[in-house]
């Protein structure tokens, strides 16, 4: 591993002087910010009994369909279009410590937007009387677990772009295959749970394995300030599957 | 005296897709500080054969080892002998001259101490220091930028560079400074490089290895090569001088020799195309011959000898009829198999 750091140093700067990168950054912020917006609105106007922090997170599932393929879809695919993926692994750099650092140059930069919204809390505790703020709405606990599940499913998120972009030299296709997977990640584990399949008796068996990928459920829980070890190893796990799957991709087709 | 290794070394390689044999069964060695130059027509497997070298493909089947080393079990270990550049050089647009190099040189393990300094060096070699080292590789010429590639290929001084048509697309002027380049590496690294551009192969290399539909059909340098593919020298002479005795003399050294074609100009002198086997001795001889008889004038004697292009095509032209013939035994064989089932 003794490349890894000059590799990773290297990605970040192409992600610092890459025109998507603020694309990606601007719009992620402006949508964050108005759905943080129009969800104050919403409890200013009807008290609830959720906390502000839990529906926010709720809706973490579209910004991460258009971040994570935009974040993702260039980092193998460009490399492989442009050559210098070949000039890359003529040097004595393994091709785990190239997606490696490739997908932690990613993945940093989405924690890191993502840890940018905790402004929006802040900014409107700062902002309004101190009479009129709703203690919930910098309830710690909730805050915390919700960026830990946005931290935990994004090694899974980032590693599955990384992996789509590794099986194409076209960054629109990666860009799609990415939007496409992560779609049948977040949304299908809740469709899968709703299929009358499941009550039949010989199918009760995939209950447990269909309950354990519902991301939504995991997020609740999460949110709630509840975590639970079984989401880490799942997210974890299947990150680094998708990161050997992807070196071993690259070694193959460099 | 211990025997030298090799720095490349391939035996018996093939490479297959599929059903299309890229590589046939090919074996070469090059050893330390040769320069050495691989052609062959477009898709006869040069870039394949390269890529293998560097340890970015694997072969189907056969050895290869760069400084003793098996690339296919110890690619890393391989890859540190090697400086590579590929077709069409590609290098990161957004990045700067000085920047991209000081990375590939961090990459390249080139130790902390002496990096910048290295940088530097290879820089002024590669004449890319004053102007362009904090340009953004996108905006350089063709030129420059072939330039920039050769820089990181030499850069943590390899034992071995490969470049693919370092010279592609570049013009005279480029070429020639390319080829200076080369030059002034000769002797600190062994060289492979390919290219399309025949005289310049055949000015900066020691040796020719010539490949054609994935096999090697020469090997050697030069000069060995024109005698292999029974190339001969032609000399033009023109020379006032009797045509009998003429002819006697020139019969006299070369029994063997062709006469191509024979004129007389307007001032009375023959004008003679010799095809010869003597090569420079011919010449020796027959300005030998012309001194020894003082009422003879000549004007014009010149050598031109069969050049690396000229053995190009033979070597390549006689690889595709040895496959036309194989491939019409190979019919005939089927066709007699296929009338003997019939009649049976």
């Amino acid at each position: 591993m003794r490349h890894f750091l000059s590799l990773f140093i290297h990605e970040i700067r192409m992600l610092l002087v890459a025109p998507a990168t603020y694309v990606a950054a601007v719009l992620f912020l402006l949508l964050m910010g108005f759905l943080y917006l129009f969800l104050l609105e919403d409890f200013s106007r009807v008290p609830q009994d959720s906390l502000p922090s839990t529906a926010f997170f709720s809706v973490f599932w579209l910004p991460v369909f258009f971040m994570v393929p935009l974040l993702t879809m260039k980092s193998i695919a460009e490399e492989r279009n442009s050559g210098t993926l070949e000039t890359l692994m003529t040097t004595s750099a393994s091709p785990f410590e190239v997606v490696l650092s490739k997908f932690l140059g990613a993945y940093c930069f989405y924690c890191f937007l993502w840890g940018v919204t905790i402004s929006f809390p802040l900014i409107v505790h700062a902002t309004l009387p101190a009479s009129s703020i709703d203690p919930r709405l910098l309830d710690m606990a909730s805050w915390t677990g919700g960026y830990l599940f946005v931290a935990l499913s994004g090694v899974l998120y980032i590693a599955l772009g990384i992996f789509c972009s590794s099986l194409t030299r076209s960054q629109l296709v990666a860009g799609m295959l990415s939007f496409s997977l992560l779609f049948m990640i977040i949304i299908g584990g809740r469709l899968l749970a709703e299929l009358p399949l499941l009550e039949i008796s010989s199918f009760q068996f995939l209950n447990e394995p269909i309950k354990t990928l519902q991301v939504f459920s995991q997020l609740e829980d999460f949110s709630r300030g509840i975590i639970d070890s079984r989401p880490f190893f799942l997210y974890i796990s299947s990150g680094f599957l998708f990161l050997g799957l992807t070196s071993l991709w690259v070694e193959a087709k460099a | 005296m211990s025997q030298m290794i090799p720095t490349i070394e391939v035996q018996n390689l093939c490479k297959q897709y599929g059903a299309t044999k890229a590589i046939e069964n090919i074996s070469f060695s090059v050893m330390p500080g040769e320069v050495v130059g691989f052609l062959g027509p477009n898709g006869a497997g040069k870039s394949t054969t390269m890529r293998i070298l560097c340890g970015l493909m694997a072969g189907t089947s056969g050895r290869v080892s760069i400084c003793g080393v098996p690339v296919a079990t110890r690619a890393h270990e391989a890859k540190r002998h090697i400086g590579y550049m590929p077709e069409n050089n590609p290098l990161p647009r957004d990045m700067r001259v000085l920047e991209y190099l000081r990375y590939r040189a961090r990459l390249k393990e080139v130790p902390g101490k002496i990096r910048n300094k290295r940088v530097d060096e290879v820089m002024d070699l590669c004449d890319i220091n004053r102007k362009t080292r904090h340009k953004l590789i996108g905006s350089l010429s063709k030129g420059y930028r072939q330039r920039v590639g050769i820089a990181d290929a030499i850069l943590a001084e390899p034992e071995l560079v490969i470049m693919d048509e370092p010279t592609i697309g570049l013009d005279p002027h480029q070429i020639r400074s390319i080829r200076a380049l080369i030059d002034s590496l000769r002797g600190k690294m062994t060289l492979l490089f390919s290219s399309h551009i025949l005289p310049e192969v055949e000015a900066s290399c020691d040796r020719v290895i010539i490949i054609n539909q994935g096999r090697i059909v020469a090997e050697g340098t030069t000069a060995s090569l024109r005698e292999i593919f029974g190339l001969h020298s032609t000399y033009t002479l023109s020379v006032k001088a009797p045509r009998s005795a003429f002819m006697l003399a020139v019969d006299a050294i070369d029994p063997q020799k062709i006469i191509q074609s024979e004129s007389m100009d307007a001032d009375g002198f023959l004008r003679f195309t010799i095809r010869t086997g003597l090569a420079e001795s011919f010449g020796e001889a027959m300005s030998e011959a012309i001194r020894q008889h003082p009422e003879w004038c000549l004007r014009e004697l010149s050598l031109k000898q069969p050049n690396l292009e000229d053995i190009f095509v033979a070597a390549t032209a006689r690889s595709w009829e040895q496959t036309l013939e194989n491939s019409e035994n190979l019919n005939k064989e089927n066709d007699e198999a296929f009338s003997q089932l019939i009649h049976s």
